[in-house]
C-alpha cells in the first residue's frame, strides 16, 4: 500500500506541472495577458507595464512559470483590475459552492445508487428499461438546458422552489443542487447497475451461495461492496469536478458561489479572475482525482498490490 | 449450540446407511431458457453416491456435469436455468422440495463445493481468513475471533505455510495451488458429508494438480466424506475415484468401476475418450480424438445424442427413443443399443475414420 | 459538474449496458469457434435490427441536412427569414404564422431554430474529425514505436486529459476573446481548436491499445519479421481493429462537443449575436423575465439541442452494444 501511494503521488506530479504549465503558456505566452483586464476599454500603458512586471513577462518562459506557480502556491491568484484579490473573492464564495455541491452529491448518490440497484437486481425487467431510458434522456440534456427548464417549471410556473438563490441558503440551493447533481445521478445509476449486474454473475457470488449464505448476505455483503467500489470513487471524483462545474448552474440561479464568480468575471471581461480561479479549480480537480485513486487502492485490495 | 447452528432437522436424521445411498439423483432435468432458444443441459441424469465413496463424473465441456453439481447445490442461476424434473435425494430427503431456509442448512454445511478457478471463485475484496471464518460465523454462530482461529487451523490443515500470517492476505496474493487449498479449507470447514469438486485442478500446473488431488484424498480418508469429482480429465480420475459416471449431453452414458471402465469400455463414447489419451501400453497407432463437437444443446439430435460422432452408429441410433440403460451387474451400466456387442468386441465400425465425421 | 465534463470523465469508465448472461458452457464453447469475420457480420445484422440505430441515424441525418441546407426546412414555413424581425411580434406564442412563436426581438423562432443547427453540427463534426486525426496519429506513433516516445506521448495526453472540457473551454475563450466583429468561422474555429486540444487523448489511447493488441498477434509479428512495412501493417491490421472502438467513442464524444459548444455560447464566450445558435437562443430565453413571459422561447431550441446530443449518444451506445462480443 505504501509503495502504491508513493507511486500515485509521483505520477501525479508531472501531470500537475504539465497542466498548470499548459494553462500558463496558453494564457500568458500564446495569449495577450492584458487582453480583457481592463473591462471594455483598452488598457492604459502604465497598466500594461505593471502586468508585464507582475508576471515577469520579460523573463524566459520557464522562469515566468516557476515564479507564477510560486505565487499560486502562496495563495496569490492575482488581483483583478478593480483591485480585488482573487483569492479573497473566492474565500467569500466557496461556502456557498460547497453547500451546493453537497446537495448535489447527496441527491445524486441516494437516487443514483437506488435506481442502479433497482435496475441491477432486476435485470431486463421493466425497471431496468425505465432506468436505462430515463438516464439516457438526462445524459442527453445539456445541464444549462435542464437548469433553465427546471427553473421555469418548478420555480416560475409551479412555485415549488425559490426561482433564484441569491443568498445561497440551503433552502434556495435545493433545486439548483438537484439540477447540478442530475447528470451524475444518471451516470451513477448506470454505473451501479452495470457494476452490480457484472458482480452478480461473478464466480465468487456463486461461491457465496454455495457456502450456504442467505440471499440477503450474498447480495449485501458479497456483491454490494465490490459493486460500489467504482461508484464511491466516481462520487469522489465528481466532488472535485462539481466545485468548478457549478459554473452553469450558478449562473442560471444567480448563486453567489465560485461558479457565479467565474461567470461574473467572464461578463465583466475580468480575465485575471477567470484564469486564477480556473487554475485553482483544475488543481482541486487533480488533487481530488489523486485522493480518489488512493481511495480506490484502499477499497479494492487488488489495485494496491498490482 | 445456538439455534442457528442446529442445522439438522428430523427428516435428515432418520436416514441410516442401510436405507439407501447418501445421495441419490434421479432423472434430473435442467434446461436453460436463453435468447438462442431452450438449451437442454441435463436430460434425465441419474446417479448415486455412498458415504465415503469417490465418484467421478466425466465429460467434455457442455456435457452438463457442472450444471449437475450446481443443481445439487441449489446454486443454479435462475433464470436462465430451470430444474424441470427429477429428484435429488440426500439422506432420503428430496432437496429440490425443501424450502429455501432448510436447503441453506444443507448447502455448504453438509454438502459443499469447490470450483475450478479459485481466483475468481474467491471474493477479491475480503481476506482469505475472513472468507473461511465466514463459514463458522454464519453456520455456527461463532464470534469473529473464534471463527478466525478456526479458520487458521483449517488453513494449517490444508498445508498452507505460515497460516496465521497469511490469513490476512487477499486471494490474489496467493499462488494458484494455494488458492485452491483455501477453497478446499472453506469447503471442508463444517465437515460436510459430501464434497463436490468441480474441475478442481484444471487451472493448475501438473505438479500442483497432483498435490491438490493428494490433499483431497487425504482429507477424504480422514473425514469419510463422499467426494464427487467433476472433470474432463481421465488422468485425474484414475487415482482418486472409486467409480466413474461418464456424462454426455446431459445424460449418464456409462457407469462403471474405474478398472472396468479403463479395461473394457461399454459405451462408444467412453471408448473414444480413452483412445484420446496417450497410454504407456500403446505402442502403435495414432492418438485418436473423437471427431466433431458436443451437440448444440438447443438442438440435441434424436435417438442417441452421440450418434453423429459415433463410429458404430446404425439407423436405430438416429431415431427416438434414446437408447435404454442396459444394466451389466455390479453397478455397471451403459446406455448404448450395442453395449453387449461392444463389450464382446464384435461390433464393427460403420465409419472407418473419425475424420469422416469431423465437421 | 456540467455535463460535457462529466461525459468526458465518465465515458472512459463506462461499463457496457449488456452484461453477458450466464449461459451454458456449451453455447460459449460454440461461440468461441466463430471467427472474427462472422462476428462482424453478425454485429451489422444485430445493429440493423435495433430500432435505436434507425431512430438515431434518422435524427442525425435530419440535423446534418438542417445544418447544410436550412432552406429545405423553411421554404414551406410561413416565416422563412431568420434575420427578419418585427418588434410588434415580440414574444408572441406559437401560431399558424409562426409555428414556434416569436422571440423577444420579434424574430421567428422556427427559422432561427432551424438555422441554429449549423453551429452545433459544424463544431461537433470538425472537432471529432480533429480529435480522430490528431489522436489517431499520436496513438499510432506511441503504440508503434513504444519506448520513451510512448511514455512521453502518454504523459502529454494525460496532461491534456486532466483539464475538464468546460473549464478548459472557458479559459481558452477568455484568453482569446471574440466580439461582435469576429467572423463566424473564426469563432467556430476557436471552439473546435480548444475542444480538439482537450479531446484528442481519448482517441489516442484507443488507437495505442489497438496497435499494441495487433503488434502482439503472431501473424503480425511474422509479417514484421518478413519485412512488411509499418504502413502496410497499419492499413491491414491496426485500422480495422481500432475502427469500432474509435467510432463508438467518437460518436458519443461528438454529442458532448455539441453540448460544450452550446454551453460556451450560453455563457457568452462562444458564438456571439447576431450569429444564430441554439446556445445563444437558450441564453436569451433563460433570462428570468423571459421564462415568465415567453416560455416557448426556451422550449424549442432546448428540444432541438437535446435531441441532437441524444441522437449521437444513442448511436454510439447502440453501435457499442452491437459490436461488443461480451454483450452478445
Amino acid at each position: 500500500m505504501g509503495t502504491y501511494v508513493l507511486r500515485r503521488v509521483l505520477q501525479m506530479i508531472p501531470v500537475i506541472i504539465g497542466t498548470t504549465f499548459l494553462i500558463y503558456w496558453m494564457v500568458f505566452s500564446l495569449g495577450d495577458p492584458t487582453v480583457g483586464r481592463c473591462g471594455e476599454r483598452p488598457c492604459p500603458e502604465a497598466y500594461v507595464a505593471r502586468i508585464h512586471q507582475e508576471y515577469n513577462l520579460d523573463k524566459p518562459l520557464p522562469e515566468q512559470y516557476v515564479r507564477y506557480m510560486a505565487k499560486v502556491a502562496q495563495g496569490d491568484l492575482g488581483t483583478s483590475f478593480n483591485g480585488n484579490e482573487v483569492i479573497d473573492q473566492l474565500g467569500d464564495r466557496w461556502p456557498v459552492t460547497l453547500k451546493l455541491a453537497t446537495i448535489a452529491i447527496v441527491f445524486e448518490a441516494i437516487i443514483g445508487i437506488a435506481a442502479g440497484l433497482l435496475a441491477g437486481l432486476r435485470r431486463r425487467s421493466f425497471w431496468d428499461s425505465l432506468v436505462f431510458v430515463s438516464t439516457l434522456v438526462i445524459i442527453s440534456i445539456p445541464s444549462f438546458v435542464l437548469g433553465s427548464v427546471a427553473q421555469m417549471v418548478f420555480g416560475v410556473q409551479l412555485s415549488w422552489f425559490p426561482v433564484t438563490a441569491t443568498q445561497g441558503t440551503w433552502e434556495q440551493l435545493l433545486l439548483p443542487g438537484f439540477v447540478l447533481g442530475s447528470l451524475s445521478m444518471a451516470y451513477i445509476a448506470r454505473l451501479t447497475r452495470n457494476s452490480l449486474s457484472e458482480n452478480l454473475s461473478a464466480d465468487y457470488v456463486r461461491t457465496a451461495k454455495a457456502k450456504g449464505l442467505s440471499s440477503g448476505r450474498v447480495v449485501g455483503v458479497h456483491t454490494f461492496r465490490n459493486s460500489l467500489i467504482p461508484v464511491v470513487t466516481f462520487i469522489g471524483a465528481d466532488f472535485g469536478a462539481l466545485m468548478g462545474g457549478a459554473l452553469v448552474t450558478e449562473r442560471i440561479f444567480n448563486i453567489p458561489g465560485i461558479g457565479g464568480y467565474i461567470f461574473h468575471s467572464i461578463t465583466t471581461k475580468d480575465a485575471t479572475a477567470v484564469v486564477g480561479t480556473i487554475t485553482l479549480l483544475v488543481l482541486v480537480f487533480l488533487l481530488m482525482n489523486l485522493i480518489v485513486d488512493l481511495l480506490y487502492g484502499a477499497l479494492d485490495p487488488r489495485i494496491a498490490h498490482e | 449450540m445456538s439455534k442457528q447452528a442446529n442445522a439438522s432437522f428430523a427428516e435428515l436424521e432418520q436416514w441410516t446407511a442401510e436405507s439407501g445411498p447418501l445421495l441419490d439423483v434421479r432423472d434430473l432435468t435442467v434446461e436453460f431458457r436463453t435468447r438462442e432458444g431452450v438449451a437442454k443441459a441435463i436430460n434425465g441424469a441419474s446417479f448415486t453416491l455412498n458415504p465415503g465413496e469417490s465418484l467421478a463424473i466425466l465429460g467434455e465441456s457442455g456435457s452438463g456435469k457442472s450444471v449437475t453439481a450446481q443443481a445439487i447445490m441449489g446454486i443454479l442461476d435462475s433464470p436462465p436455468g430451470f430444474i424441470t424434473g427429477g429428484e435429488v435425494m440426500f439422506r432420503g430427503v428430496d432437496l429440490l422440495k425443501l424450502p429455501e431456509d432448510k436447503r441453506r442448512q444443507v448447502r455448504g454445511r453438509r454438502i459443499s463445493m469447490i470450483f475450478q478457478d479459485a481466483l475468481s471463485a474467491l471474493n477479491p475484496v475480503f481476506t482469505v481468513g475472513w472468507q473461511i471464518a465466514e463459514m463458522f460465523r454464519i453456520h455456527k454462530g461463532m464470534n469473529r475471533s473464534d471463527a478466525r482461529k478456526a479458520a487458521v487451523q483449517l488453513m494449517e490443515r490444508v498445508n498452507i505455510p505460515a497460516a496465521k500470517e497469511r490469513a490476512g492476505n487477499f486471494p490474489h496474493q496467493f499462488s494458484g495451488g494455494m488458492r485452491q487449498r483455501i477453497m478446499i479449507a472453506m469447503a471442508i470447514a463444517l465437515d460436510p458429508e459430501i464434497l463436490i469438486a468441480d474441475e478442481p485442478t484444471t487451472a493448475l500446473d501438473v505438479t500442483v494438480q497432483a498435490q491438490i488431488m493428494d490433499l483431497l484424498r487425504e482429507l477424504q480418508a480422514e473425514t469419510g466424506m463422499g467426494l464427487i469429482l467433476i472433470t474432463h480429465d481421465l488422468g485425474v480420475v484414475a487415482d482418486v475415484a472409486d467409480r466413474i459416471n461418464v456424462m454426455y449431453a446431459g445424460r449418464m452414458v456409462e457407469k462403471a468401476d474405474v478398472l472396468d471402465l479403463y479395461s473394457n469400455p461399454a459405451h462408444p463414447y467412453t471408448e473414444g475418450l480413452l483412445e484420446s489419451i496417450p497410454r504407456l501400453d500403446q505402442t502403435t497407432g495414432d492418438l485418436q480424438a473423437i471427431g466433431g463437437l458436443p451437440p448444440n444443446l438447443t438442438k440435441i439430435p434424436p435417438g442417441c445424442a452421440f450418434n453423429p460422432r459415433c463410429r458404430y452408429a446404425r439407423d436405430i441410433c438416429t431415431v427416438d427413443p434414446v437408447p435404454p440403460v442396459i444394466e451389466l451387474g455390479n453397478g455397471r451400466s451403459s446406455a448404448c443399443h450395442f453395449t453387449h456387442e461392444l463389450l464382446a468386441g464384435s461390433l464393427t465400425p460403420t465409419v472407418t475414420s473419425t475424420e469422416d465425421i469431423d465437421e | 459538474m456540467s455535463d460535457p465534463n462529466l461525459t468526458r470523465n465518465q465515458a472512459s469508465d463506462r461499463v457496457d449496458h449488456e452484461m453477458p448472461d450466464d449461459e451454458l458452457d456449451a453455447i460459449e464453447h460454440r461461440g468461441a469457434k466463430e471467427d472474427a469475420r462472422s462476428l462482424g457480420r453478425d454485429a451489422w445484422e444485430d445493429l440493423r435490427s435495433r430500432p435505436t440505430f434507425w431512430i438515431s441515424s434518422f435524427l442525425i441525418l435530419v440535423m446534418v441536412l438542417m445544418a447544410a441546407f436550412p432552406d429545405l426546412f423553411t421554404f414551406f414555413a410561413p416565416a422563412q427569414d431568420p434575420a427578419y424581425a418585427q418588434l410588434i411580434n415580440a414574444r408572441q406564442p406559437p401560431s399558424s404564422e409562426a409555428w414556434f412563436g416569436y422571440d423577444t426581438q420579434g424574430y421567428d423562432i422556427y427559422s432561427r431554430t432551424i438555422h441554429g443547427a449549423r453551429a452545433s453540427i459544424l463544431v461537433g463534426i470538425l472537432t471529432t474529425a480533429g480529435t480522430i486525426l490528431i489522436g489517431g496519429t499520436i496513438g499510432l506513433l506511441a503504440g508503434f514505436y513504444g519506448g520513451w516516445l510512448d511514455s512521453l506521448l502518454s504523459r502529454v495526453g494525460e496532461v491534456f486529459w486532466s483539464i475538464p472540457l468546460l473549464l478548459g473551454g472557458v479559459l481558452f475563450m477568455t484568453s482569446f476573446p471574440s466580439d461582435v466583429e469576429t467572423p463566424y468561422m473564426v469563432v467556430v474555429g476557436k471552439v473546435v481548436l480548444v475542444l480538439t486540444i482537450l479531446g484528442w487523448p481519448r482517441i489516442a489511447r484507443i488507437m495505442r491499445s489497438a496497435v499494441l493488441q495487433v503488434k502482439s498477434l503472431d501473424y503480425v509479428q511474422s509479417a514484421r519479421a518478413l519485412g512488411a512495412s509499418p504502413l502496410r501493417i497499419i492499413l491491414n491490421h491496426v485500422l480495422p481493429n481500432a475502427f469500432t472502438p474509435v467510432v463508438v467513442v467518437a460518436t458519443i464524444d461528438l454529442g458532448a462537443y455539441i453540448a460544450t459548444e452550446a454551453t460556451l455560447s450560453f455563457l457568452g464566450i462562444g458564438l456571439q449575436p447576431p450569429t444564430i445558435s441554439w446556445g445563444i437562443a437558450i441564453s436569451d430565453a433563460s433570462a428570468l423575465g423571459m421564462l415568465r413571459a415567453a416560455p416557448h422561447m426556451l422550449l424549442f431550441p432546448s428540444i432541438f439541442l437535446s435531441m441532437t446530443v441524444l441522437a449521437f449518444i444513442m448511436l454510439g451506445d447502440t453501435i457499442r452494444d452491437a459490436f461488443d462480443p461480451k454483450g452478445r
